[in-house]
């Protein structure tokens, strides 16, 4: 019963995003879609950061590193090779290889939470510092130049294997929703699964996980990378909304709103964090079209109110209000009844 | 059922084990053995090193020197999951547990390490009823009371099925009430599977033991039944002078 009623909020959703994105473009200008393909891609960002740290427990400060790591590499094997959907499989798989490596070192090392969050953090304004002194044409791999500061060009998507069927805007836009549907549906998947039910225990508690024989590096090492290529697959759209990849994906600031999109948007939800970085971007750039308030302080602000009010973020304690109002809502018919019988749940 | 005799296999052993912090010497050249299937009872005053005696097998800390067996595999400084990969079930002294998850979850993952999908369903339930947690099973284990919290602990052990069980103070904080029935638990586990328990309270041993082992300032000053340490001087003057 909890399942279904799972399936059917989830289906629900997605089949709202899907008709969303297919009137979108009818009444939205261009400038807008080409926008919110870029959000999409943040999106994507902001549900991998959701799974590793919401579900898995780890605090991966740098997530961007994956997110701008994707981009890069993408943005090289698409000038290099042109066909985009076997760029994009390189770029998930170069993030996951180098979450992997990284991830090896920090978690058989067993690094401790804090410096975790801190590393992955230096890694990605390491890449942000590198890639932009990489100006010049001696900074090239294969026909991609690196460019440096300006960042290099992200070619557009095009028809699988037809490297010159190139994708309109709205096109593209229809493939980053299907993309952010998908990749949704699959971390639903995977936190359901023995894998994902592991990596839950282990957010709760590392020692107790080991106890009962499971070896918490191996999930975390999985969990990290797997993560790392949803980023990379949002840092695909995020530059391929604009042509263009800058060592911004990279930027500290960056890495900071994840964060507090996931905060907001409530760890241990998927949902929470994608609506948030939606509600956000956009809040964001209203701001930015007013003199009156600074944005940063508006977002500075809005973080510490979450962190000492709503510390859980906006969907968990929306979905307690809901589950407290209706005393016989979901949690209330879960509770068997006294002396009911022992009996499997599944 | 074979009872522990002087022939079973031992399952356990320790030669030389020592633990020490700085100058402080929790454990010093512990030589220890268990057999098949016995219910063994680790006891002495607060410090004695029964407790860090007990990380050192379950793998929580790495011994400063000296060997542990368990079914012939070296685990001395082997990863915790590694030594409960071995089939061995621990319960620690502080219960540890996944505060933000229900009762059934934590049992569903303790069987699911070793068992399909289907008869870890099977044995969560068996478990849920054996232990009676079957009215609790989706309660959040973090709003439980602590006897509770104990419970789905030994829930978690005996979910998945060992063959060796560390418990350390299985009782500790519990009522009488609670206490028998976990004394029984235990007894119901040692038909098929070797206990090793740390435990204080003297009532709650007298219930269970059959053989205990008494740990004076990190060594095992004597080995007998529980009466006969009851009756020797030298544990009445370390230990059970003034509970006794």
């Amino acid at each position: 019963m909890i399942l279904s009623q799972d399936l059917r909020g989830t289906a629900i959703l997605c089949g709202l995003a899907a008709l969303f994105t297919l009137i979108a473009p009818g009444f939205l200008a261009l400038f807008t879609i080409i926008t919110l393909t870029q959000v999409i891609g943040l999106a994507i960002l902001a549900l991998s950061l959701a799974l590793i740290w919401g579900y898995g427990g780890i605090l991966c400060f740098g997530q961007t590193a994956f997110f701008g790591l994707g981009a890069y590499a993408y943005a090289v094997a698409a000038t290099n090779f042109g066909d985009a959907s076997v760029s994009i499989l390189i770029a998930m798989a170069v993030a996951a290889a180098f979450a992997a490596a990284l991830g090896y070192f920090a978690f058989f090392g067993r690094v401790s939470d804090v410096y975790f969050a801190v590393i992955t953090l230096t890694v990605s304004l390491i890449f942000w510092a590198l890639i932009r002194r990489t100006s010049g044409p001696e900074y090239r791999i294969g026909d991609a130049l690196l460019g440096g500061f300006n960042g290099t060009g992200a070619p557009p998507l095009n028809l699988p294997w037809n490297p010159s069927g190139f994708l309109f805007p709205e096109q593209t836009f229809y493939v980053a929703m299907g993309a952010l549907i998908l990749a949704y549906l699959f971390c639903g998947w995977l936190v359901r699964t023995r894998f994902g039910r592991v990596c839950v225990t282990i957010r709760e508690n590392e020692t107790r996980a080991e106890l009962l024989a499971y070896d918490t590096r191996l999930y975390k090492l999985g969990l990290f990378s797997i993560g790392a290529a949803i980023a990379a697959l949002g840092g695909v759209f995020f530059s391929v909304g604009i042509s263009r990849v800058t060592p911004d994906v990279f930027s500290l600031q960056q890495a900071a709103l994840t964060i507090i999109w996931v905060i907001v948007g409530g760890r241990g939800t998927l949902i929470g964090p994608i609506l948030a970085t939606f509600a956000l971007y956009f809040l964001t750039s209203s701001l930015g079209g007013q003199v009156l308030l600074n944005t940063n302080l508006v977002l500075g602000v809005l973080l510490m109110a979450f962190v000492l009010g709503v510390p859980r973020g906006v969907l968990p304690s929306v979905m307690d209000l809901g589950a407290r109002r209706r005393p016989t809502g979901r949690r209330g018919r879960r509770r068997p009844r006294r002396a009911a019988p022992a009996e499997p749940a599944e | 059922m074979t009872r522990p005799g002087k022939r079973a296999e031992i399952v356990v052993e320790t030669r030389g084990l020592s633990m020490h912090f700085g100058g402080v010497r929790a454990v010093d050249q512990v030589d220890f053995a268990l057999r098949r299937n016995e219910l063994r009872c680790l006891i002495g005053p607060n410090g004695a090193g029964k407790s860090t005696f007990f990380k050192c097998l379950t793998g929580q800390l790495t011994p400063t020197a000296g060997e542990v067996t368990i079914r012939d595999h070296p685990v001395a400084g082997a990863e915790p999951h590694a030594i409960a990969g071995l089939g061995v079930g621990i319960k620690t002294q502080v219960p540890n547990l996944f505060d933000d998850l229900d009762v059934h979850e934590h049992l569903w993952i303790a069987a699911r390490r070793w068992h399909p999908e289907a008869r870890t369903r099977q044995l969560v339930s068996q478990t849920l009823e054996r232990l009676r947690l079957g009215d609790i099973r989706r309660e959040i284990v973090g709003r439980l009371a602590h006897g509770q919290r104990q419970w789905v602990e030994l829930g978690m052990v005996v979910a998945a099925e060992p063959w060796l069980v560390l418990l350390d103070e299985p009782a500790a904080g519990m009522t009488h009430e609670e206490t028998a029935r976990t004394a029984e638990l235990i007894r119901e586990i040692n038909k098929d599977a070797t206990l090793v328990v740390v435990e204080h309270d003297m009532q709650f041993i007298r219930m269970i033991s059959e053989t205990v082992t008494l740990f004076h300032e990190g060594r095992i000053l004597m080995e007998d039944t529980m009466e006969a340490i009851s009756a020797d001087p030298r544990a009445r003057e370390v230990y059970l002078g003034h509970r006794a």
